[in-house]
């Protein structure tokens, strides 16, 4: 579905990621693990358009992506959650939602209904909610509107920036499941975290960017083995 | 401020009835005139999140087009006329001014916007020179006049209040209702999250500008009978519009025409008490005052106000 060769990005003179190339295949979870700077963010904003990349190629369903706007993007079917939930603070809970479905607007009133009733079933609390501020919702809540705003574009695949930043462990839980719950259902995920454990307990594959570079990768169940992973990320030597 | 205030409480005892409605209609006529300066500014404001300070230019930009194409055609179609060209160099504004910055700061803007103002003001001079035009009055002269409570107003008076109050109200239902309306207050409210959207932000700030210059334009016609047209007129309603506008909280349309009128009204009124030449002073003692101690504005939300970042 999306495939990314030897890309290489930055800001400026500041070169972030050094020649990536991985692929993410319809259905699955992939996490993209890493320590603070290294690259994360920047290679999942390079994909959705919000960063220039200097080379390399990058195509989502056989589209080049890295000429196209990052306005069009959406449309394609490959959404961004940002960092930090970046909620519209302004508006209310529901006209969050109604944006996130501009990709999809010209399908229709009925189809927005649609998918806006299945993101309430999904997180229920975005419903009782939902004629209030979005800025006045708690973390967790943003970043479930966050998420449902994301699916409201019925995205085939949804990146994920660090959904657990700032979140209780138990509303982290509850975050995690729910992105198992949009695989099961059929989406593909693509997951950036730096809480390695929590992503690699639920992805399908993983890949570990350190520096701007790929030094892993791999099925989930073999990087949560493996030694230099286990010792740099999850925090225990054996 | 007491003082003017009890002084003209004194007067207004000593008040013909009739002179109060007079008084009070003359508010009215500025006050909604400020006030569509006012939601000029908030249009921009609420998708780019930055105060235009060539707000007022487009008001003259539309009466002084209208006036030079009132020479070649009747005077609604010249109206019409003026205000398409005004959104059309509302666009060029925007497209040769603010299109290209890559993420500007709110400061760079507004130093932009001053530079817009001021270029466009020379532009008129050479022109138009600096001669004072106006369009013909809509309906009879100068001299006509109809009575309202026993005060004698021009139906012109009518014609600017009418246009303001429709223009506000089909303002409200696009922001509100509309999905383009909504992605506008997206832009203004989060532009990279809108940009995540699929929106095309910058298509939004373009239309911001030539819906508000398309306002702006479409006022200074209605206004250009009772208050003429000149090159600099832009200034002097820029900054009473700037000053409803965060009477009113920036960025509400209910605020801007409520505090439009009010600030009408309390310039009309103190023409009464103190001499004409303190009515702009008025206008800026209460911007100051406003900013001191309730800067979200009169009507503006808390909430709201804390939520945004500038």
């Amino acid at each position: 579905m999306l495939k990314i060769r030897n890309l290489a990005s930055g800001y400026g003179k500041i070169k972030v990621l050094k020649n990536i190339s991985m692929h993410v295949d319809a259905g699955e979870i992939v996490t993209i693990i890493g320590a603070n700077g290294a690259g994360k963010t920047t290679l999942l904003s390079t994909i959705a358009g919000l960063v220039k990349a200097t080379s390399g190629e990058a195509s989502f369903k056989e589209t080049n992506i890295l000429k196209c706007k990052a306005a069009t993007i959406p449309g394609l079917g490959c959404v961004m959650v940002p960092e930090g939930r970046q909620v519209f603070a302004t508006m209310s809970v529901e006209e969050n939602m109604l944006l996130g479905g501009h990709p999809v607007q010209k399908q229709g009133k009925a189809v927005i209904n649609e998918l806006l009733e299945h993101q309430y079933e999904l997180f229920p609390i975005l419903r009782d909610r939902k004629d209030q501020l979005a800025g006045t919702l708690s973390g967790g809540e943003q970043q479930m509107l966050a998420m449902g705003r994301a699916l409201m574009s019925k995205p085939s695949l949804v990146m994920m920036d660090e959904p657990s930043t700032g979140l209780a462990p138990l509303i982290v839980k509850e975050i995690f499941q729910i992105i198992v719950r949009l695989r099961d259902e059929g989406n593909t995920v693509l997951l950036v975290e730096q809480n390695a454990k929590a992503a690699l307990g639920i992805a399908d594959r993983g890949y570990v960017l350190e520096t701007g570079k790929i030094i892993v990768q791999g099925p989930a169940e073999d990087l949560l083995e493996n030694k230099d992973v286990q010792r740099a990320y999850l925090g225990r030597e054996k | 401020m007491f003082d003017v205030g009890r002084s003209s409480f004194i007067f207004l005892t000593k008040m013909t009835s009739e002179l109060f409605v007079q008084y009070l209609l003359a508010g009215i006529t500025y006050g909604s005139i400020y006030a569509i300066v006012a939601i000029g500014f908030n249009i921009i404001y609420n998708t780019t999140g930055i105060i235009n300070f060539a707000q007022g230019e487009f008001v003259m930009f539309g009466g002084m087009i209208a006036i030079t194409l009132l020479q070649f055609m009747p005077l609604p179609l010249a109206i019409i006329l003026a205000v398409i060209l005004t959104m059309i160099i509302g666009a060029g504004i925007e497209i040769c001014f603010i299109r290209w910055l890559k993420a500007p700061s709110v400061l760079r803007l507004v130093i932009i916007t001053i530079g817009i103002s001021i270029l466009s003001r020379e532009v008129a001079v050479h022109v138009w020179g600096e001669s004072i035009r106006s369009l013909p009055y809509f309906v009879g002269n100068e001299i006509t006049s109809i009575s309202i409570l026993g005060a004698r107003i021009s139906p012109q008076v009518l014609w600017v209040v009418a246009a303001s109050g429709l223009m506000f109200i089909c303002l409200g239902i696009f922001f509100k209702t509309t999905s383009v309306g909504r992605e506008m207050r997206a832009c203004a409210s989060n532009r990279k999250a809108a940009t995540l959207c699929g929106i095309n932000t910058e298509n939004m700030v373009t239309l911001s500008f030539v819906l508000s210059a398309g306002m702006g334009a479409l006022a200074g016609c209605m206004m250009s009978p009772i208050t003429y047209s000149q090159y600099d007129m832009g200034t002097g309603l820029a900054i009473k519009g700037f000053t409803v506008a965060i009477l009113g909280g920036l960025g509400s349309s209910g605020g801007a025409v409520a505090a439009g009128l009010l600030l009408g009204v309390i310039e009309a009124f103190s023409v009464s008490v103190v001499p004409l030449a303190f009515q702009d002073a008025i206008a800026i003692a209460i911007l100051l005052i406003i900013l001191f101690i309730r800067p979200q504005g009169l009507f503006g939300s808390k909430e709201a106000s804390a939520l945004k970042e500038f």
